[in-house]
């Protein structure tokens, strides 16, 4: 029997964008507000597996050729970088620095290494999130 | 510090050997060896001149000095005798064994490594004046016997006696490091010269009984005194050079060094005298006794070395008499004088009767007595010496057996005439046993040397055609026979080069120099009570060894049940045992046995800390009023927990866990946590969802719904894990000691931190170290989801590696 889940998937592309731009607000948010890597990671990964839960592995995997381990991976090497980085300056590992510009069109903008420490954060959490739930969903 | 490096001499050629073996191996390894006893002989006998002078010589070489442990070399009368027997017979009985072990067949590489490393140990312990040295040499000497008793370790009785060895010397090794530890404690030094100055403040110290029993634990254990002497008959499965150098002249005779060098220390107790004389005497009539019982010849040699033993112990305990007895008894004074004359004529005669011993097995193939005798015309020269040795062991004339067994006679018979510590009335009893003992050494010397050499001759039951052993083997035993004839002729030299300095090292507090040991040994001295003693030994001696076929059955009544060789088997198969099933009660392999083990544990040990300790305490200062929203979920909280608990259906548990989670979010939504609010309903969902993958590939046959068996014991202990961490956490919030930092994070948030959300800053900037490790944790976490679910072996081949 075919299963015809024509709604399911009309939903899904309206729904997961909203899911995808909530998660990169609360990413964005977190430094001020209820939010971070972890949710926003979260977030973003709970976006990818509603498309696998509407479409199938493979086609899914067309549109977004990402390597999820290697997303996670990725996301520790920021993470570890920044860290590292803090080390050149001459300052204690992990040391966070901070600054504020005035930009030409944004106005005043804060620019910080947290962010990306952030960025790993989140990046790990996706990658790992959807790789635990692809690869058991692959097993027999 | 050359002095030291003598003691290690042996040791480092030990390194040379297996290469010695390896690449010359048409000479005898042995040849090699032999040079190294020689040369240390050589070298010790140079201190003769001036340590019999009274003279000492010391050497230091420091090991951990921050800890005060050196490697001190002290040599005096007592420790340079010690060290020419372990060098002067260790040349020997190198020599003895280059013709004994044959270079093709055996593994000489191993035996001379063990042997040098054992002659290293034994010197060391000898000359060590530092008491943590004295014991690792000592835990040496207990390791190279037990590689030399297990020598030919694909042998049964060999493993079984390095093992019996090994388990004793060593246990008593660890007795006497305690000993060793208490009287550090007591008197604030390890070395064992400033210990004996220092005894007088020691004897009233509350530790000294501990250490003083400790010690004499492990000197019994390695001298093979009642009834610790168990494992000697057993290491006679060693080869011969073994037995005759470790278990006759050097080993065993540590723990004599050990209770000789502690006497100033300890004698003025009474415990010490009654101890090391009680067990003396008793350890001589038992060896003295059952070594008649014995068929093999190294049986008898080695229950007959038992009683000497014992003989010299009794008499080091009756020297410790003489520091009470303030001259009233003079003959007293013979008993230290005697312990260390007989301890070298044992050394000479002994050692001996061990080369025959071997000889006879080597020719004729067994050590049976039974199967041999006769063997008088066959092998004259081993029958001469066996026979001096014999005699001498008996304490006949003109050997040297027969003086050190006057003067044994001399320092038993002085102990009834003391007036102290029960000696009045017990010590009648020292004579008696000596005499009874003194017969049945007669009895075994005799029973030894003419069971194997005369009688007839019974050549169908030997696998060998006996013949007399080449002239090598018998060079050293001939040479031990000679010296055994000699010291007869000449005991005053031996007694003031040798015995003199040694007695003054025991006895301090009586003599200032050698010189003044006022002691004259002779041959003959008038018709005294011990002459007579010994015409009565050897009268009924003889007479019981001619009717030996009408008694020796009576041994075999003795019942095996009673026997402390049958006592030590059931120890240690009841320890086996024992230990095991114990082990087999608590360690079930049931997760669920080791989890009440855990929690019962933790909640007996933190609840009875709170109590003991009067920490716990109730107080409501500070806490916040509780508002309806609050009520209404710790409601729901509860309600979610006990369907968790109670329910039937498994997804019903899942479906009630997943309440509690999302009621726990709410919690955190009114105590104003949004960031672990978000967080906990995403995980929650996650988590439920992966339980209901958990929940739907369960396998179908063990799916019954059923509800969770009740069990008191499980509740009990839930309950109590509850009520601890109740208990803790009022006690906890009650009294608080410091103020919290989070006004520091306040305050500092935007104008350090440039943020304004401080959960998150404090996750990545105060402390991101940990959210480093977090996400590590995570990556890890999916790394091996995804290593369980892609690498497992397919199930129907790769079960077994080896395919």
């Amino acid at each position: 029997m075919k299963i015809n889940d024509v709604i399911l998937r009309t939903i899904t592309k309206v729904v997961v964008f909203i899911i995808l731009t909530l998660g990169v607000y609360l990413f964005f948010a977190g430094h001020h507000a209820p939010g971070g890597g972890f949710i926003g990671g979260l977030v973003l990964a709970s976006g990818v597996v509603l498309l696998y839960l509407a479409y199938d592995i493979e086609t899914v995997h067309k549109g977004m050729p990402f390597d999820f381990k290697k997303v996670a991976a990725l996301g520790v090497l920021l993470a570890t970088g920044t860290a590292i980085g803090s080390l050149f300056f001459d300052v204690p590992f992990l040391t966070q620095a901070h600054t504020y510009i005035d930009a030409p069109i944004f106005g005043k903008m804060g620019f910080s290494t947290v962010t990306i420490f952030e960025a790993g954060v989140a990046l790990t959490v996706v990658g790992v999130v959807v790789t635990i739930i692809l690869s058991i969903s692959e097993d027999e | 510090m050359l002095q030291v490096l003598y003691i290690f001499i042996p040791m480092l050629v030990a390194i040379l050997v297996p290469l010695l073996y390896k690449r010359m191996n048409n000479i005898h390894t042995g040849w090699f060896v032999l040079a190294v006893p020689v040369t240390l002989a050589v070298i010790y006998t140079t201190y003769i001149a001036q340590v019999s002078k009274g003279e000492v010589f010391t050497a230091e070489l420091p090991w951990i000095p921050s800890l005060d442990i050196s490697i001190i070399s002290y040599l005096d009368g007592l420790s340079l005798l010690f060290s020419l027997l372990i060098t002067g017979i260790g040349s020997l009985v190198v020599l003895y064994s280059i013709f004994y072990l044959d270079k093709h067949k055996e593994k000489l590489h191993n035996f001379y490594v063990y042997l040098l490393l054992f002659m290293s140990a034994m010197l060391g312990v000898v000359q060590s004046d530092h008491l943590i040295t004295l014991y690792f040499f000592w835990e040496l000497t207990s390791i190279s016997s037990f590689l030399l008793i297990g020598y030919w370790y694909n042998r049964d009785a060999s493993r079984f006696g390095a093992l019996k060895s090994m388990m004793i010397t060593v246990g008593g090794g660890l007795m006497m490091l305690g000993g060793f530890v208490l009287l550090y404690l007591m008197g604030g030094t390890y070395s064992i010269r400033e210990l004996i100055v220092m005894a007088p403040n020691l004897v009233d110290q509350p530790l000294f009984t501990w250490s003083l029993v400790l010690l004499l634990l492990g000197a019994f254990t390695k001298s093979a005194q009642f009834p610790f002497y168990i494992w000697l008959p057993d290491a006679m499965e060693a080869p011969t050079p073994v037995s005759a150098y470790l278990h006759s002249a050097t080993m065993v005779k540590a723990g004599i060094y050990l209770v000789a060098r502690f006497t100033p220390i300890f004698a003025a107790s009474e415990l010490w005298v009654w101890l090391v004389t009680g067990v003396g005497i008793l350890t001589l009539f038992w060896g003295s006794f059952f070594a008649v019982k014995q068929t093999d010849l190294k049986g008898i040699l080695a229950f007959s070395t038992v009683s000497q033993l014992g003989l010299i112990m009794s008499l080091l305990g009756a020297s410790a008499v003489a520091f009470h007895a303030n001259g009233s008894v003079d003959t007293i004074k013979f008993a230290a004088f005697a312990a260390i004359f007989h301890l070298i004529n044992h050394a000479t005669f002994k050692g001996s009767l061990f080369m025959i011993a071997g000889i006879v097995d080597h020719e004729t193939g067994t050590r049976d007595i039974r199967k041999l005798g006769g063997l008088m015309s066959i092998m004259p020269i081993s029958f001469t010496v066996a026979a001096i040795g014999s005699l001498s062991m008996a304490g006949l004339p003109p050997f040297n057996g027969f003086l050190s067994k006057e003067m044994f006679l001399t320092a038993m018979l002085a102990l009834q005439k003391f007036e102290f510590f029960g000696f009045e009335t017990w010590g009648a009893l020292f004579p008696i046993v000596a005499w009874i003992a003194s017969i049945f050494t007669f009895i075994y010397s005799f029973y030894f040397v003419f069971r194997t050499f005369n009688g007839n001759y019974k050549p169908e039951q030997l696998t060998h055609k006996p013949h007399e052993a080449p002239i090598g083997m018998l060079i050293s035993p001939i040479l031990l026979a000679a010296l055994v004839v000699t010291i007869f002729f000449i005991p005053n030299f031996i007694g003031n080069t040798f015995v003199k300095p040694a007695v003054q090292a025991i006895q301090p507090f009586l003599y200032d120099s050698p010189q003044a040991v006022d002691i004259h040994v002779s041959a003959w001295h008038g018709i005294t009570p011990e002459l007579l003693m010994t015409v009565g030994i050897i009268i009924v001696g003889v007479l019981l060894f001619v009717a030996l076929p009408k008694w020796q059955g009576m041994y075999q009544r003795f019942p095996q049940a009673l026997t402390l060789n049958n006592a030590y088997d059931k120890i240690m198969q009841g320890l086996d045992v024992g230990l095991n099933r114990i082990s087999r009660r608590y360690m079930t392999g049931s997760m669920r046995h080791y989890l009440l083990y855990m929690f019962s544990g933790i909640t007996i040990i933190v609840i009875g800390s709170l109590f003991v300790k009067d920490a716990f305490s109730i107080s409501f200062q500070g806490a916040s009023p509780i508002n309806l929203y609050e009520i209404i979920l710790i409601v729901v909280l509860l309600i979610g927990t006990a369907i968790t608990i109670l329910a039937k259906s498994r997804l019903t548990a899942i479906i009630g866990l997943g309440t509690v989670g999302y009621t726990v979010a709410l919690f955190f939504v009114i105590f104003n946590a949004p960031d672990l609010a978000l967080t906990q309903l995403v995980i929650e969902t996650i988590s439920v969802a992966l339980f209901l993958l958990a929940f739907y590939h369960l396998p179908k046959l063990g799916k019954r719904e059923e509800r969770m068996r009740f069990q008191l014991n499980r509740a009990i202990v839930s309950i109590a894990v509850g009520v601890m961490v109740t208990l803790v956490a009022l006690s906890a919030h009650s009294q608080k000691l410091i103020p919290s930092i989070a006004k520091y994070y306040e305050e500092t948030v935007y104008s350090l931190a440039g943020g304004g959300n401080i959960v998150n800053v404090i996750l990545v900037d105060y402390r991101g170290f940990d959210t480093l490790f977090e996400i590590t944790v995570l990556g890890i976490a999916g790394m091996a989801i995804l290593a369980m679910i892609k690498l497992r072996m397919n199930r129907k081949e790769n079960t077994h590696e080896n395919k």
